[in-house]
């Protein structure tokens, strides 16, 4: 097994939804106080050296500098504090940052997480701010939404390859099954099909069940260089591959509106670095902010071939209890998305995962793990790939 | 959206930003202040002769940093599109329209929203060409817009 790039020793997400009355920081707090807790051996005050947080928007709270409002929040003034922002990557960015600081011998145990507060905002408002994260000139400024991007990669993915709007669906309909046993999930309910298809339409073919929701939430990671995970857990999940990739803000500057690069580009780079491949892989969470990226996210990550993700949609084998489970948290469409504590609450699921901690969604004996997020219409791509620290 | 817009005034013809020597910068408002003159530009790298658009100062074939202006003639074929029943506020009042990928026979590809088309007409492949509105919108940043629309 290849060194490892880092452990997680501990995670911590809160309950991701509606959270009336508690803003950025307590759904920080509560983040930071599940990592603490679930490892005794952690002094937070005297073990963590610093911290890297991702958040996209200053817009929500009207609260900007949150690098150290959050510190101080989670009582660990005066340690440095670093906020990104990669638009829905932005806590990938947070952990890729986290990567590079331990691997540089600067910090040994460091904190790497991720908030957004959104249910507080009107739909129509929360839409714009999520619109920021596109061109403004060429796709704003010519009232191209960001659900609108998502579905002209859509549509090219059913004109190129027959993909149909049922498997579209589908994917809503597995997250929505996985949600239901995730008791963090934004959805915990079981939603069919033609609910899905017959469900209002927000950008064709995209309706409003192919669509993430807008949630609140926060996450969170404790991270140590390799040699000193066994000091904090006798369980930790090693980070084994990192990756990343960027492509133009827009989508229409592309050769093909049907693959997102930066997952392909990122996938290679965490694939070789960690030394395993797709069928490798035993859990995944993917970015499924739309229907259409998980479809996406299968074939450029290549846990099938180009345009065979509505296939293996049909197929079951990313329901749990298929060959390779995906986004056994709910994933963005049913756990929720606040979409700066989404890289961060990924790995907490694979976390969960690789210390047979998921109950009801346990995916037995998993060894390697993997997770995909993106930011804009990816724009960013970051992928991770995991082992069980073993 | 009728409302916020107003005649764009002879004054805001012409009025291009420019370098030292009198040549019009290769920016993004600049070439909107073209789409006024019902101009379609783009740019052109003087080294490797590769078209860039949206315009910009450095090619990001060759990284060369000298382009020149270059005009389209504005026609395509529209490679992806879909229809926007949820708008951002201030197209409410145009739901449910079409946006879509232009490919230009000149070479680039051009985001924007088709008019004139009927939406059930609406289907990959199909030619296209640009126009522009003739009024410039009274907010910020006052850029004209351009759209697609079926070729006459």
């Amino acid at each position: 097994m290849v060194k490892p790039l880092a452990s997680i020793v501990s995670a911590g997400v809160s309950k991701f939804g509606v959270r009336d009355g508690l803003y950025g920081r307590e759904l920080f707090a509560e983040a930071a106080k599940e990592a603490f807790v679930g490892c005794p051996n952690l002094n937070p005050k005297r073990d963590i050296e610093a911290l890297f947080v991702g958040m996209m928007s200053d817009s929500y709270e009207h609260q900007a500098h949150v690098a150290p409002l959050y510190l101080d929040w989670i009582g660990l003034l005066p340690k440095p504090a670093f906020r990104t922002e990669g638009a829905c990557a932005s806590s990938s960015v947070a952990m890729r940052t986290a990567l590079f600081a331990i691997a540089s011998g600067m910090y040994n145990v460091v904190l790497v997480g991720g908030v957004e507060k959104m249910t507080h905002v009107s739909t129509t408002g929360v839409t714009e701010i999520l619109a920021m994260a596109s061109d403004f000139p060429f796709e704003q400024w010519h009232g191209i939404s960001f659900p609108g991007i998502f579905a002209m990669m859509a549509v090219d993915h059913m004109h190129r390859y027959g993909t149909a709007e049922e498997q579209l669906a589908k994917v809503a309909v597995k997250n929505h099954e996985h949600g239901a046993l995730n008791p963090k999930a934004h959805f915990q309910k079981r939603i069919t099909v033609s609910e899905v298809l017959s469900s209002r339409p927000v950008a064709w073919p995209l309706k409003l069940y192919d669509c993430c929701p807008r949630s609140d939430g926060a996450s969170c990671l404790v991270l140590t260089a390799p040699e000193l995970a066994r000091k904090f857990t006798d369980t930790p999940v090693d980070i084994i591959g990192s990756g990343q990739a960027q492509d133009t803000l827009s989508l229409f500057d592309r050769d093909n509106f049907s693959s997102m690069k930066v997952t392909r580009l990122a996938a290679e780079q965490a694939y070789s670095r960690a030394g395993v491949g797709p069928t490798d892989i035993d859990v995944a969470e993917v970015h499924d902010c739309f229907t259409i990226a998980e479809i996406i996210a299968y074939e450029d990550l290549g846990f099938c071939q180009p345009g065979k993700g509505g296939k293996l949609i049909d197929e079951g084998a990313t329901y749990l209890g298929g060959r390779l489970p995906v986004n056994t948290s709910g994933g963005l469409k049913a756990k929720g998305h606040p979409v700066g504590a989404t890289g961060t609450a990924q790995a907490s699921e694979i976390y969960l995962q690789l210390t047979n901690q998921a109950g009801k969604r346990q995916v037995e004996g998993a060894e390697f793990g993997l997770t995909q997020n993106v930011g804009g219409s990816a724009s960013t791509g970051i992928v991770h790939v995991y082992h069980r620290g073993d | 959206m009728n409302e916020r817009v107003i005649v764009v005034s002879q004054g805001e013809k012409g009025s291009f930003n420019r370098d030292e020597n009198g040549a019009i910068l290769p920016t993004v408002e600049n070439f909107y202040k073209f789409c006024v003159e019902k101009k379609l530009m783009g740019v052109r790298c003087k080294q490797c002769g590769t078209v860039l658009w949206p315009p910009r100062g450095i090619c990001p074939k060759c990284s060369a940093n000298e382009v020149e202006w270059t005009e389209f003639r504005g026609r395509g074929k529209l490679l992806t599109y879909t229809v926007i029943h949820f708008p951002p506020s201030q197209f409410q009042a145009l739901a449910p329209y079409a946006v879509g990928v232009l490919k230009l026979d000149d070479g680039p590809q051009l985001p924007g929203m088709l008019r004139n088309v009927k939406l059930e007409d609406l289907r990959i492949g199909m030619n296209l060409q640009v126009d522009f509105e003739t009024t410039v919108p009274k907010e910020w940043p006052r850029w004209p817009r351009y759209f697609f629309k079926p070729v006459d």
